[in-house]
């Protein structure tokens, strides 16, 4: 076949199997930087109207939206930003910018986002959504029981994609450009035809996801159509194999708003391509440069329509485009290729930007040129975000990506059920309190006995607290099969999931949030004295603590086997209950920027944390706690499990002044490759870097219009400083900063 | 055999080579005009450490050091606490750790078979001028030289430093005299110009020690590399 001319390799002529051409046929890239080749002018003209727009945005809130048109894979008309210099072409809409309203995920959301930014839908839609249409949050709340409604009321269970896609659900895109679609469909037929056997729901159900798949995969084939190309067969050079596998993408963000819409792991497929075509002599270095630039611009561009509670919690409008970059193949050969440098040098050729959310899968063994690359383009940027490519690759093998900030999945072979978070402190002030919300009053939990000593008691406290974990744990596990049930029936992503395989593995993720002000707040009853107050229900409000203890974030087992404890406890807990789909538990210590939220919605702590102050993000150590030096920091959080029980990911936010990482950048890129080795070789899972100023943050604070695109690392993605409320904003500045003296 | 430790900073990037685990040790006989650790100076005797719980703390940090790094003595002045010094290096070089002491050079002894396992000697030159020595350390240059002298007879690799303070030390004179100094020492690796800074000045408030440097303002940070280059250049 002409598309697959020099290719190596027979497995994956025979089957889908992407990683099995991939590790045919990369080219490894061992070399610095200097190949790499600026921005075009072509890239340049589209650039700045891309630009123009996202300012015009900013100020608007949004630009446009769509209100006659729903969300579908070939619903809108082609659109275009510049179209003689573009040279991939394709938007969500007809228009750059222009927001699409998803009713499936749940009405109401639309509604109000509509109204937040003066919209009206358009009555006949309206009218069929409301009258003929059911959605998934109207089946959820069907289902929901009483107890996952207190949960949920409280913020006890908080973020739970109810109203809204759930997204973290990665198509395997490249099978569009390897494969064409065609022969996507032919095999999902196959599949199709084997689905036998009594039919009992999930055979049943499972017959209609493959049946909506081939007619998504069709819609697909219909929708590139109209930007005047043909997909159905495979793509056969470098810039086919890029418009093909975004034509794919695309396709994923038109008919879903998931919270995370993430692209997978795309450059060293794409670097076969590229390297064909180059050694073909049909494209030069500069020609690859900027069809990758153009890609990314694209993937900058896309958005949904979100209200503006969304963003107080996940602040900054992100999407979670990531893209992970790196890693090593089984065998022990790195996967980095010139295109993984090429996908950096976006950040330096189109200036810097939180999406797409770029993700170094580290391994210790990566080429010594691309770490420092990294870490240079981090502390020029702070863009990146790095995971640990050497504990992932033995659970996932070699051709997982990330979804959203931490989530690990093969590609094309598992999928997650979204499941934000609990919120396990204000669990532990109900195992003081007896169940009760300290907030918003009223029992939450039932049969937990209510204290009433003068100073906490440590076992007591624990062994309540386990009991509250236990009882949460089955409202959680039993929210989230009810959503996923839902989700699967009302608002099933037929286009991500015809780019897995049909036999697909599921991860059903859980998360934790306030892992540190628990560890903390235990540690404080076990090794200081805490004396409760209360107010006239003998509800805290309240604690006094006499004597000091040890604090999480200064690498003391006392208190780091704590956290240790609880998250192996509330993995434990969750376990005992089943899950739909033969889904598999994970679980995530993770809170992206909600850790504000949580904070404000969660009273005064054991720990002599104020009621209503923000948490520390993810799994970091509370601010100002850790007292000798960011590495105890970092060791603390890399004794948190990974394997078996927080597979979903450990979210680390690490800043740093530039002038304490050494003086020139060269050491400073030196150091930070040193400090990265030295993290990931514990078994730490991920680790958010930036490097800057807490000076410069505090300008940015009072004039923002000096740094349009200041672009920050919060726990697990990054975002336009701009874009974060002022509470945000102060709550970023306030996080520890390394290296102050 | 117990030492005192002022503080620790397990992520020491400027304090030698590769990341260091720092550890500032109690006590020093010197009282620099510029110095932003007084808590520092006391011979305070508070939390006692053995060698054998230090070097246990140090090796938690052992993934970091591969790539070049180690621990570094500083503090105070870590030739202050001469036996659990020797002790404690002894312990680090078993563990194959690389090892730097951050040092004035004015200790109590033991200095020639300290510096056995000390792999990397920084020393803060204070002034090559005796009197001028004397004006910011209120002591006599006498053991420093000494210890310099014994340094480059054992041929330590060393790491010269100095604070350069507006006013006091900031002019050419003054380098060009430095600079002479070092041209007849070998083994130096790197030679540094610190740019005094006022981070220090709120801990004299706290201790209630009189800030002699008052009103003096941060060096300014280009005019101190532009002494830098007329040293190094």
């Amino acid at each position: 076949m002409e598309a697959w001319r020099g290719f190596k390799g027979e497995t994956w002529k025979n089957e889908i199997n992407v990683e099995d051409f991939i590790v045919n046929n990369y080219t490894l890239y061992e070399g610095d930087d200097s190949f790499l080749a600026p921005i075009s002018d072509k890239t340049c003209v589209v650039l700045n109207k891309v630009n123009e727009l996202k300012e015009e945005e900013l100020k608007k809130g949004v630009l446009d939206v769509e209100t006659k048109i729903m969300s579908g894979i070939d619903e809108f008309e082609p659109g275009y930003i510049d179209k003689e210099n573009e040279v991939i072409v394709g938007l969500q809409t007809d228009k750059p910018l222009k927001r699409i309203v998803n009713p499936y995920g749940g009405i109401r959301m639309v509604y109000q986002e509509l109204d937040a930014y003066g919209y009206k839908l358009d009555p006949e839609v309206d009218k069929y959504f409301n009258k003929y249409r059911k959605t998934h949050n109207d089946g959820v709340f069907d289902a929901y029981t009483e107890d996952v409604r207190k949960a949920r009321h409280v913020g006890l269970l908080t973020g739970l994609p109810d109203a809204y896609g759930r997204g973290r659900i990665i198509g395997d895109y490249r099978r569009v450009a390897l494969y064409g679609i065609d022969y996507l469909i032919e095999e999902k037929k196959k599949d199709f035809k084997n689905l036998t056997g009594d039919m009992l729901e999930p055979l049943i159900q499972l017959r209609e996801d493959v049946s909506e798949q081939i007619r998504a995969l069709n819609l697909m084939k219909s929708m590139a159509g109209k930007y005047g190309f043909d997909i159905s067969k495979p793509a056969e050079n470098a810039k086919e194999a890029i418009q093909w596998l975004y034509f794919a993408y695309l396709a994923a963000v038109k008919e879903n708003n998931g919270a995370a819409m993430s692209l997978g792991r795309t450059s060293t497929f794409l670097d076969i391509y590229i390297e064909r075509d180059l050694k073909e002599g049909k494209i030069t270095e500069d020609e690859a440069q900027e069809l990758i630039d153009q890609f990314i611009i694209k993937l900058r561009l896309v958005n949904h329509l979100r209200t503006p509670e969304y963003n107080e919690l996940f602040a900054g409008d992100p999407t979670w485009v990531t893209e992970s970059l790196g890693g090593m193949t089984t065998n022990g050969k790195p996967l980095v290729t010139k295109n993984s440098f090429r996908y950096l040098n976006t950040l330096i050729n189109l200036g810097s930007s939180p999406e797409p959310n770029l993700t170094v899968l580290w391994s210790y063994h990566l080429p010594e040129n691309f770490k420092k690359y990294c870490a240079k383009i981090s502390i020029l940027t702070d863009s990146i975000q790095y995971e640990n490519d050497d504990i992932m690759r033995p659970i996932h093998g070699d051709d997982y990506g990330i979804a959203c900030c931490v989530s690990a999945m093969t590609i094309g072979k598992q999928m997650q059920y979204f499941g934000a978070r609990t919120n396990i402190a204000k669990a532990l002030l109900y195992a003081i309190n007896g169940g009760v919300d300290e907030m918003k009053g009223g029992v939450i939990i039932e049969g937990i006995e209510k204290m009433d000593d003068e100073y906490l008691d440590y076992d007591k406290v624990r062994k309540s607290y386990s009991l509250v974990l236990k009882k949460l744990s089955k409202t959680y596990v039993d929210a989230m099969n009810i959503i996923h049930y839902m989700h699967d029936k009302y608002a099933y992503e037929r286009g991500q999931m015809a780019l897995h395989d049909t036999n697909v593995e599921r991860l059903m993720a859980f998360g934790a949030a306030g892992l540190s002000v628990v560890a903390d707040s235990l540690s404080a009853i076990k090794y200081a004295k805490v004396k409760p107050i209360r107010n006239e229900e003998g509800i805290t409000v309240d604690f006094e603590i006499e004597g000091d203890f040890p604090k999480y974030g200064n690498d003391d087992d006392r208190v780091d086997d704590l956290a240790k404890e609880v998250v192996e406890e509330l993995m434990a807990d969750l376990k005992e209950h089943p899950l739909i789909r033969n889904a598999r538990h994970t679980l995530s210590i993770l809170t992206i920027t909600s850790n504000v939220v949580y904070g404000k919605k969660t009273g005064a702590t054991p720990d002599g944390r104020k009621a209503g102050v923000a948490f520390a993000p993810g799994a970091n150590p509370m601010h100002g706690r850790d007292a000798s030096g960011a590495l105890a920091s970092l060791n603390s959080v890399a004794k948190i499990p990974y394997k078996d029980v927080c597979e979903d990911g450990i979210s680390n936010t690490f800043s740093i002044v530039p002038s304490a990482l050494g003086h020139s950048l060269e050491e400073r890129t030196e150091k930070l490759v040193m400090l990265m080795n030295g993290y990931f070789k514990q078994g730490a899972q991920h680790l958010n870097v930036n490097v800057l100023n807490r000076e410069m943050l505090m300008d940015a604070m009072d004039h923002p219009e000096k740094y349009p695109t200041l672009t920050i690392r919060v726990s697990g993605y990054a975002v336009r400083f701009n874009r974060l409320s002022r509470e945000q904003q102060q709550e970023v500045i306030n996080r520890t900063f390394h290296g102050e003296i | 055999m117990v030492g005192y430790i002022e503080s620790v900073e397990t992520m020491g990037l400027v304090d030698g080579p590769g990341i260091r685990y720092v550890v500032f040790m109690q006590g020093c006989p010197l009282r620099c005009l510029y110095c932003h650790n007084p808590e520092t100076w006391a011979d305070r005797k508070e939390n006692p450490t053995t060698p054998e719980e230090l070097v246990k703390k140090i090796l938690r940090f052992k993934p970091y050091f591969e790539d070049g790094g180690g621990v570094t003595f500083s503090g105070g002045e870590p030739l202050h606490q001469p036996e659990f010094l020797l002790e404690t290096l002894k312990l680090c070089k078993e563990q194959g750790i690389h090892t730097c002491l951050d040092t004035s050079g004015v200790g109590k002894g033991m200095e020639e078979e300290i510096l056995k396992y000390v792999d990397l000697v920084i020393l803060d030159i204070k002034a090559v001028d005796p009197e001028e020595y004397t004006k910011i350390t209120s002591q006599p240059i006498q053991t420093s030289l000494k210890f310099l002298e014994l340094c480059q007879k054992m041929n330590k690799k060393m790491w010269l430093r100095q604070v350069i303070v507006p006013g006091l030390n900031d002019d050419e004179e003054h380098i060009l005299k430095l600079k002479h100094f070092i041209k007849n020492l070998k083994n130096i690796e790197n030679v540094e110009l610190l740019p005094y800074h006022l981070y220090g000045t709120s801990k004299y408030k706290k201790l209630g020690i009189p800030y002699r440097l008052e009103g003096v303002p941060a060096m300014d940070i280009d005019r101190c590399k532009q002494l830098q280059d007329l040293l190094t250049k």
